[in-house]
């Protein structure tokens, strides 16, 4: 059943250029795409192709010179701006890109604490560091003291405690290693198994391939193609379009390829 | 060209030991990988090879020498986050010239378009605002680079792209390369030996 669905969705920011002239610079442009409960749909593509700006148009939070048209639902309902506010966080939560999203002021404890909503807070928090490998002090540290991969995982945990039913990871797994990944992925799988819809956006097309169930290849700001996990084999041969196949064979492990123009 | 690294121990403030006994030898034309898990130390250290931080023991040497601080530092890090590398309030002309001027041929090969200098960071996507970290520490005199998780944040494409620019023109100019990473993949693509952290 798809719980989230995006229709036509397009966005441009608006931007002085000199003066009070003003341009409007399209970033999205008619993108549709579905999120259904209890599969994880990966979000690959190029760097700059719009993926976080999907991600925060879901939540409603672009900047706000932002413009958006198109339309994204809800469990069938309109999301309005009033909405998302109501649902984000709650029903629909968010990893974010980059670790400077923690408040650089409160302790990572209590942040996680204070997203969990149903169970006692301070249990729930104290599992789920467990769970990461992050030591009990940890949750007396502010976010300076962190490395980089700590505090990814305790970005992921935030939104693990919060018990939504839309998760939006943006991604969650540069920098760390490859237990840590391979468990935070596993979280994502479980959390979909339980019948959550999981958008996970990454570079790493290899991870996301173990446990996604489907892949959306975005381009300039539109998907270019929504390709089954099997697809993405050998030569790549069996994928559609060709900056897919480019993405595939330029990986480490397969071609380390890049073909002029395709950036 | 060997840049040589003995019994470093790095601890912060009154801390524990962050890692100790730490030795590394990179010789010219060598790409050697970093790899281990995350928070032992793998971006400290290569901040101490390139003079960022002070190793609380051991010492980092050239060619058996002390390397000179007072002018351009011959080993040259790129940081993960470019967009934490670069000032934001300086258009990428005056980023990319701080330290050198590099001419058309190599911002080609590195992928950077002319009309891209004259925007703010604020203006170009992680990949877009990387090359320039990367040919800002490419000037004549660098002899090491170190790539601290270089490409993790870029797509394959572009990622495929930077490498084949960077291990080209270390070969042509006889540079040593570091690589941290955690994709065992690209180690094994890039790197002649690894050090696990």
């Amino acid at each position: 059943m798809s719980i989230l669905k995006v229709n036509n969705l397009s966005v441009s920011f608006k931007q002085y250029t000199s003066g009070l002239r003003q341009t409007t610079h399209q970033v999205i442009s008619n993108l549709n795409i579905e999120l259904v409960s209890g599969e994880i749909l990966a979000v690959v593509g190029a760097s700059g192709s719009g993926k976080s700006l999907l991600a925060h148009a879901i939540l409603g939070i672009l900047p706000l010179n932002a413009e958006t048209s198109g339309q994204i639902t809800y469990d069938g309902e309109v999301l309005t701006s009033k909405r998302q506010e109501q649902l984000r966080g709650k029903e629909i939560a968010l990893v974010p890109q980059s670790v400077s999203y923690l408040n650089p002021l409160m302790r990572v404890g209590s942040q996680v604490r204070s997203s969990v909503r149903k169970r006692n807070a301070k249990q729930a928090q104290e599992e789920v560091f467990q769970r990461y490998h992050l030591k009990k002090e940890v949750g007396n540290m502010y976010p300076f003291q962190l490395s980089g991969g700590m505090a990814r995982r305790v970005l992921v945990s935030t939104a693990m405690v919060s018990g939504a039913s839309v998760i939006i990871a943006d991604e969650p797994t540069p920098g760390l290693d490859k237990v840590v990944i391979e468990e935070a992925l596993n979280n994502f799988r479980e959390f979909a198994d339980q019948g959550c819809a999981v958008m996970l956006i990454s570079h790493d097309i290899e991870s996301a391939l173990k446990i996604a169930d489907k892949v959306a290849v975005f381009y300039e700001g539109t998907v270019l193609e929504v390709a089954p996990v099997e697809d993405f084999e050998g030569k790549g041969d069996r994928l559609r379009h060709p900056y897919t196949q480019a993405l595939w064979r330029a990986l480490p492990q397969n071609d380390f390829t890049w073909i002029e123009g395709s950036i | 060209m060997l840049l040589e690294a003995k019994n470093i121990g790095f601890k912060y403030g009154a801390g524990d030991w962050l890692f100790r006994h730490v030795d590394l030898q990179v010789e010219a034309l060598e790409v050697v990988g970093i790899t281990g898990p995350s928070g032992v130390g793998k971006t400290t250290f290569s901040r101490i090879l390139a003079d960022y931080e002070l190793p609380n023991e051991g010492t980092v040497t050239m060619d058996g020498k002390p390397i000179m601080t007072s002018s351009y530092h011959p080993v040259q890090l790129v940081f993960q986050h470019p967009e934490k590398a670069v000032n934001p309030r300086w258009k990428l002309r005056r980023t990319l010239n701080e330290g050198w001027q590099p001419n058309d041929d190599f911002l080609d090969k590195l992928g950077i378009k002319q009309e891209w200098l004259n925007r703010w960071p604020n203006e170009l996507s992680g990949g877009e605002l990387q090359r320039f970290c990367v040919a800002r520490a490419l000037g004549p005199k660098t002899k090491f680079l170190i790539a601290d998780e270089m490409t993790t944040m870029l797509d394959a494409v572009t990622q495929a792209q930077i490498w084949h620019a960077v291990l080209d023109i270390a070969k042509e100019r006889n540079m040593g390369v570091l690589v941290i990473s955690h994709d065992q993949h690209l180690i094994n693509r890039v790197c002649t030996r690894v050090l696990e952290f």
